[in-house]
């Protein structure tokens, strides 16, 4: 952890920090080994379209992937995101529909606002319902996805019935970087700010480590978790208007089995399952790697089926990695101990 | 509270009842609900969640989680159709996969055990790992021709009563890990090692041990569901039984069995499963959409752990309230 707000870090906590930078400079080279690897098989791999293409699809799951981190690090989960990016998008989809007039910023500002409630929901049930974050958010993934269905039934909006400047949002670019990928970067770059050098991220932090000492040192629990879960179900919301500005057509399964991925990314970024340590942008790297990995397999012509067992495989790795950072600090810090 | 009243009110006794209600409402308003030929196939569309649910209800009590097993039923679905194709006799493939179901459990035991990894993150790890060889196994094609005596067997029921044959296999392996659950030092040291594994290690239980035979087994259980899947709809597929883990985890967690472990019973649990079978029987022989049947999966499970965290928070307020009255009445 970079602690640059509590005052002077520590030793044993500069120590923990360097560390855990070098576990995002693992990120970084496997995806320039993967990176390059491909790009000298297939140097088309570095084309301005296809990396393009990489961001784009990188967009959406980094989004998904900041908001879950924040939960995550607070020793929490959040099943429901694929089916909070089923509602958005199908509200929005249907408002636009219904209304082509109205302007992006509409859209964008009404999904964000149906996954913060749907995040709200989740919030209050695991903080006041005293419910594990694990069964709510399973529950509520059923549930939304359920209300989905029966909304939509066997419906679907289909890009001829969205307007133009909504659909062209996905492509258009702003000083040559695409809407979406722009979206992304401030998404994941601004949750990193707040989890890095503000007080409620670094609350967030402590509550992760031990919930029971969060709470005697005075940090107010419930308001962090809930703001946690807002954060995580805004930002599958938002997640909801790219995908559906992206792909055109939504119907009652967009995003099945998002959750799993978003998790995948979360834990190959190097965020703890337990809590207290990782960070944001190091699950938006994991969302990165793991899209670059699905691309550059099928430039290396590798058999497309062998992604799913890749990535397994990844995220054990990174678990493993994790461990193996744990316990080198546990040992450091207790070397230190002895010495006192 | 007496003993007695305390067992009645607790949440898998009341799951049991519900799931009672649900039946026989079931069997009095819907049409077609109570014949012989809708519970065969009630039983056959359980078969899945409630085999892989035994085991589960084991490594949730341990306090720990298992979400691989779904991608172990595809893999050994897709495995099946590959040995098939190359030329192994069914006799020799059935007992195969349920070996290699074990030893995807293996890789899950020792990475959680010997490693000390979280089981959240490894078994996500492993879900998409399994899944994908099952793919790499078997592409996106399926294999079909399975033997009929086989595929009958699955699909059948006992002579000409109604009862299906596979209802012989869910009791008898349901009484089995009954037994060892309820009625063993191997089930205390379970719900032992849910409640506190420290305390459990130092009382002489062989935690990670225990623990990992558990991942074994429920690989074991999930490659045979895996053999049971391929039979019963004749089709091997990488992605038979995408998505059944939550299903499990659902069903396991509606039965009454804590997430944190250490508390749980298995009666609790089959009633959870018959409990959900029913009702999306029942929705659908009324045409309502199974998607919607979410709400009703998804709120059940937030309520079984909801309206017990309510009951005893008015429990306790009562409790002082009644302390706080006989105290001014002392004064």
């Amino acid at each position: 952890m970079t602690t640059s707000t509590l005052g002077a870090p520590a030793p044993g906590r500069r120590f923990a920090g360097g560390l855990l930078k070098t576990r995002e400079l693992g990120i970084v080279l496997a995806l320039v080994v993967l990176i390059a690897y491909t790009a000298i098989d297939n140097p088309r791999f570095l084309s301005g379209q296809s990396i393009r293409d990489n961001l784009l699809n990188t967009a959406i799951l980094a989004v998904m992937a900041a908001g879950q981190a924040v939960v995550v690090i607070t020793r929490n989960i959040d099943l429901s995101v694929g089916s909070v990016l089923a509602i958005s998008a199908f509200t929005v989809a249907t408002m636009m529909s219904d209304n082509p007039g109205l302007p992006m910023i509409v859209a964008i500002v009404v999904g964000i606002a149906v996954g913060a409630v749907a995040g709200l929901v989740n919030g209050v049930l695991v903080r006041y319902g005293k419910v594990p974050a694990l069964v709510v958010t399973l529950g509520t993934m059923y549930i939304f996805r359920g209300l989905v269905y029966s909304w939509a039934g066997g419906q679907q909006v289909n890009a001829d019935e969205l307007p133009a400047h909504f659909l062209s949002f996905a492509n258009d670019n702003i000083l040559g970087i695409p809407w979406l990928v722009l979206i992304a970067l401030v998404v994941v770059g601004g949750v990193s700010l707040m989890m890095r050098n503000y007080r409620i991220g670094r609350e967030m932090y402590a509550i992760g480590s031990s919930p029971d000492a969060a709470e005697l040192a005075g940090i107010k629990v419930a308001r962090n978790l809930i703001v946690a879960f807002i954060l995580s179900g805004a930002a599958a919301g938002l997640a909801g208007v790219l995908f559906a500005a992206r792909f055109g057509t939504v119907d009652a399964s967009a995003g099945t089995g998002y959750e799993l991925n978003v998790v995948a990314a979360v834990v190959v970024g190097g965020v703890a399952v337990f809590g207290g340590s990782g960070t944001v942008w190091g699950a938006g790297l994991g969302a990165l790697l793991l899209t670059v990995i699905s691309s550059a397999l099928a430039v290396l012509d590798i058999n497309q089926f062998w992604q799913q067992a890749i990535v397994g495989s990844l995220i054990i790795l990174a678990i493993c990695a994790d461990r193996l950072v744990a316990v080198r600090i546990a040992r450091s810090l207790r070397k230190r101990d002895a010495h006192v | 509270m007496s003993e007695v009243k305390k067992r009645l009110t607790s949440w898998d006794s009341i799951i049991i009842l519900l799931t009672i209600v649900v039946l026989i409402i079931a069997s009095a308003t819907v049409d077609n609900f109570g014949t012989s030929r809708n519970f065969t196939f009630m039983v056959l569309d359980l078969l899945p969640i409630i085999l892989i649910a035994l085991p589960m209800t084991m490594i949730i009590v341990t306090g720990e989680i298992d979400l691989s097993v779904a991608s172990t039923l595809g893999f050994t679905s897709a495995l099946m159709g590959w040995f098939w194709n190359n030329g192994l006799s069914i006799e020799m493939i059935i007992p195969l996969c349920i070996v290699i179901g074990a030893i995807c459990g293996v890789l899950n035991g020792f990475l959680i055990t010997v490693l000390g990894l979280p089981s959240l993150a490894v078994t996500i790890g492993t879900l998409a790992l399994f899944r994908g060889l099952a793919f790499v196994v078997l592409g996106d094609g399926a294999v079909a021709d399975f033997p009929f005596s086989y595929t009958d067997w699955v699909t059948g029921t006992l002579g000409s009563s109604p009862v299906p044959n596979v209802l012989i296999l869910i009791v008898i392996l349901a009484l089995i890990f009954g037994i060892v659950q309820h009625a063993t030092p191997v089930g205390r040291a379970l719900y032992a090692i849910g409640a506190n594994d420290k305390a459990a290690h130092f009382s002489g239980i062989r935690v990670a041990r225990t623990k990992f035979w558990l991942y074994v087994v429920s690989g074991a259980v999930a490659g045979l569901v895996g053999v049971l899947w391929t039979l019963r709809y004749s089709s091997a597929r990488a992605d038979n039984g995408s998505g059944l883990e939550l299903a499990v985890v659902a069903a396991v967690l509606l039965g009454g069995v804590s997430i944190f472990g250490g508390k749980g019973s298995l009666p609790g649990v089959l009633a959870g499963v018959v409990l959900l079978a029913a009702l999306q029987n029942a929705l659908r022989l009324e045409d309502v959409s199974g998607q919607a049947l979410n709400i009703v999966t998804g709120a059940l499970l937030v309520l079984s752990v909801l309206l017990p965290n309510i009951a005893t928070a008015v429990r306790g307020n009562w409790h002082r309230r009644r302390l706080r009255q006989a105290a001014a009445n002392a004064q």
